[in-house]
């Protein structure tokens, strides 16, 4: 096989706390649909932060994408959200699943998470403890198995090229891009299904309320709760979800004649040691700025062909800092800044799901013509003002053909990744 | 001889199990779980913790080593329901 080919995405799918499938999520990014709700939940467990992102998934959804042995004992969430949008994405690149006796040795999967199945574990350790371990019964192990995700894909497509999960908080989904393109660019794979999925409830998010990290003072309004880049950003709200999206060797594309969304051009993946003032929980700007400058040398481009962000930007006191890193990374500032955006508004931080979902919503821009607007962020903060001009953080989705547009995800563990997307042409 | 109603259902439990290209009437007394209705050995286990609770019983160790065919679960099922 020939190395250094292009990739392209052909597919997508999601499962997001404001919409099941293309349409409905494409619909609420250009609305400005919220999906963060009250959550009763974690008002009656004494959480501060009472207000959370999740997909609401219909049991007849449920019974499109598994079969009736697969929901029984079911209880994993982030399973359920990365099931539904990995199929869908799947369908949506017009791939059939492998048949019953051979896997296709050219398609793969690279599906992160950060937890799976935390409902099936607590469940789980309840049985343990009563002294009945022979009671667990066959879907303890694959529903609470990180792996469980890529395991339940690569079976229902029949995928027999690398079946995988990557794991690196909140960068999973940015990072598994740029593992299937790597892996394709290198002639390793002809597709590969990428994607990551984040679990709901207070098991996952408790953490972090107790960290507090996340807002306590819009309980009463959800929809106002994640404010991305506003002076009044009081923490990110949590979220979960899956997205997917299929990678393919652009010939191989050009082959089945698939329609592509865009070209993936290149990436870039490092960590800042926890050195300097980076933490286990604070990103090390210099790490933060060569990620960014390394990406934009992987696609072969210029800083300035950039013309639209989405960045990580999770409405916490960091979100200025972030937007310091792009402008001394991209060398540009104020009305020469590239427009940017934050999904968080209206998806919360879906933490592991984060990236995967947010390079759906990207790429979504070059098919749809549009710049999503930021929809809580008409106080910007001062320290973001100072570095980039108002008119490229647009409130409001504006009609936009983008070119290139760059992605970045970052984690705790002090990680980093950013991907950059082109539009298609010959 | 085979208690009917125990076999009934016993049989709307495998169903459940049962792979897609094996139906239900493949279900027969002297069927193999494993080697003849392809039932794989992690699911077994689960067909047992059903068996339990539609009986109210609970099996040994060796009663599931002993598991083999259909009728071995009868014969089990009907051991432990004995007065």
């Amino acid at each position: 096989m020939k190395v250094n080919r292009r990739v392209v995405i052909t597919g997508m799918g999601v499962c997001a706390p404001n919409g099941i499938g293309l349409p409905e999520y494409y619909n609420s990014l250009d609305q400005g649909v919220s999906g963060i709700r009250f959550q009763q939940e974690l008002s009656d467990l004494n959480f501060g932060c009472h207000v959370a992102a999740k997909p609401y998934v219909s049991s007849d959804i449920l019974n499109n994408y598994f079969t009736p042995l697969q929901l029984k004992g079911l209880n994993a969430s982030g399973l359920v959200y990365g099931v539904i949008a990995g199929v869908d994405a799947w369908r949506d690149a017009g791939l059939e699943k492998a048949g019953k006796e051979t896997p296709d040795w050219n398609n793969g999967v690279i599906f992160g998470t950060g937890i799976l199945g935390v409902d099936k574990f607590r469940e789980a350790i309840h049985v343990l403890d009563a002294g009945n371990v022979r009671r667990l019964g066959s879907t303890a192990v694959i529903q609470t198995m990180a792996s469980g995700i890529s395991a339940y894909l690569g079976g229902i497509l029949g995928c027999g090229n690398q079946v995988t999960t990557n794991s690196s908080a909140c960068t999973t989904g940015t990072e598994g891009v740029i593992m299937a393109y790597e892996r394709i660019r290198a002639g390793r794979a002809e597709r590969i299904l990428t994607g990551s999925c984040s679990d709901s409830g207070p098991y996952v998010w408790g953490g972090f309320d107790a960290m507090r990290v996340l807002p306590r003072s819009y309980n009463d309004s959800p929809e106002k709760a994640s404010r991305p880049m506003s002076a009044s950003a009081a923490g990110f709200v949590p979220g979960s979800g899956a997205g997917a999206l299929v990678l393919e060797s652009l010939d191989s594309a050009k082959e089945r004649g698939a329609s592509i969304y865009a070209e993936v051009i290149g990436g870039a993946v490092n960590s800042g040691g926890q050195r300097s003032e980076g933490s286990m929980t604070a990103p090390n700007s210099e790490a933060v700025q060569r990620c960014i400058v390394q990406a934009v040398e992987a696609a072969a481009i210029i800083a300035d062909d950039i013309d639209g962000i989405n960045g990580h930007l999770t409405a916490t006191a960091k979100d200025a800092t972030e937007i310091r890193n792009w402008a001394l990374a991209l060398k540009r500032s104020g009305k020469d800044f590239p427009y940017i955006n934050s999904f968080k508004d209206t998806i919360g931080h879906c933490l592991a799901a984060a990236g995967s979902l947010e390079c759906v919503a990207t790429v979504l821009q070059f098919k749809h013509h549009k710049f999503f607007g930021n929809t809580n962020c008409d106080d910007l903060h001062q320290e973001i003002a100072e570095v980039v001009d108002a008119s490229r953080i647009p409130l409001e989705t504006i009609p936009f053909q983008p070119k290139i547009l760059a992605k970045a995800s970052f984690g705790f563990g002090d990680v980093n990744a950013c991907v950059i997307f082109k539009a298609m042409s010959d | 001889m085979v208690n009917k109603e125990q076999y009934q259902q016993l049989k709307d439990i495998i169903k459940l199990y049962l792979p897609e290209d094996v139906t239900e009437d493949a279900i027969e007394a002297d069927s193999h779980f494993i080697n003849e209705l392809n039932i794989n050995s992690a699911n077994l286990v689960d067909i047992v913790l059903d068996v339990e609770d539609a009986f109210d019983i609970v099996f040994e160790n060796e009663d599931m080593d002993k598991m083999l065919t259909v009728k071995d679960a009868l014969a089990i099922i009907e051991l432990k329901l004995k007065p």
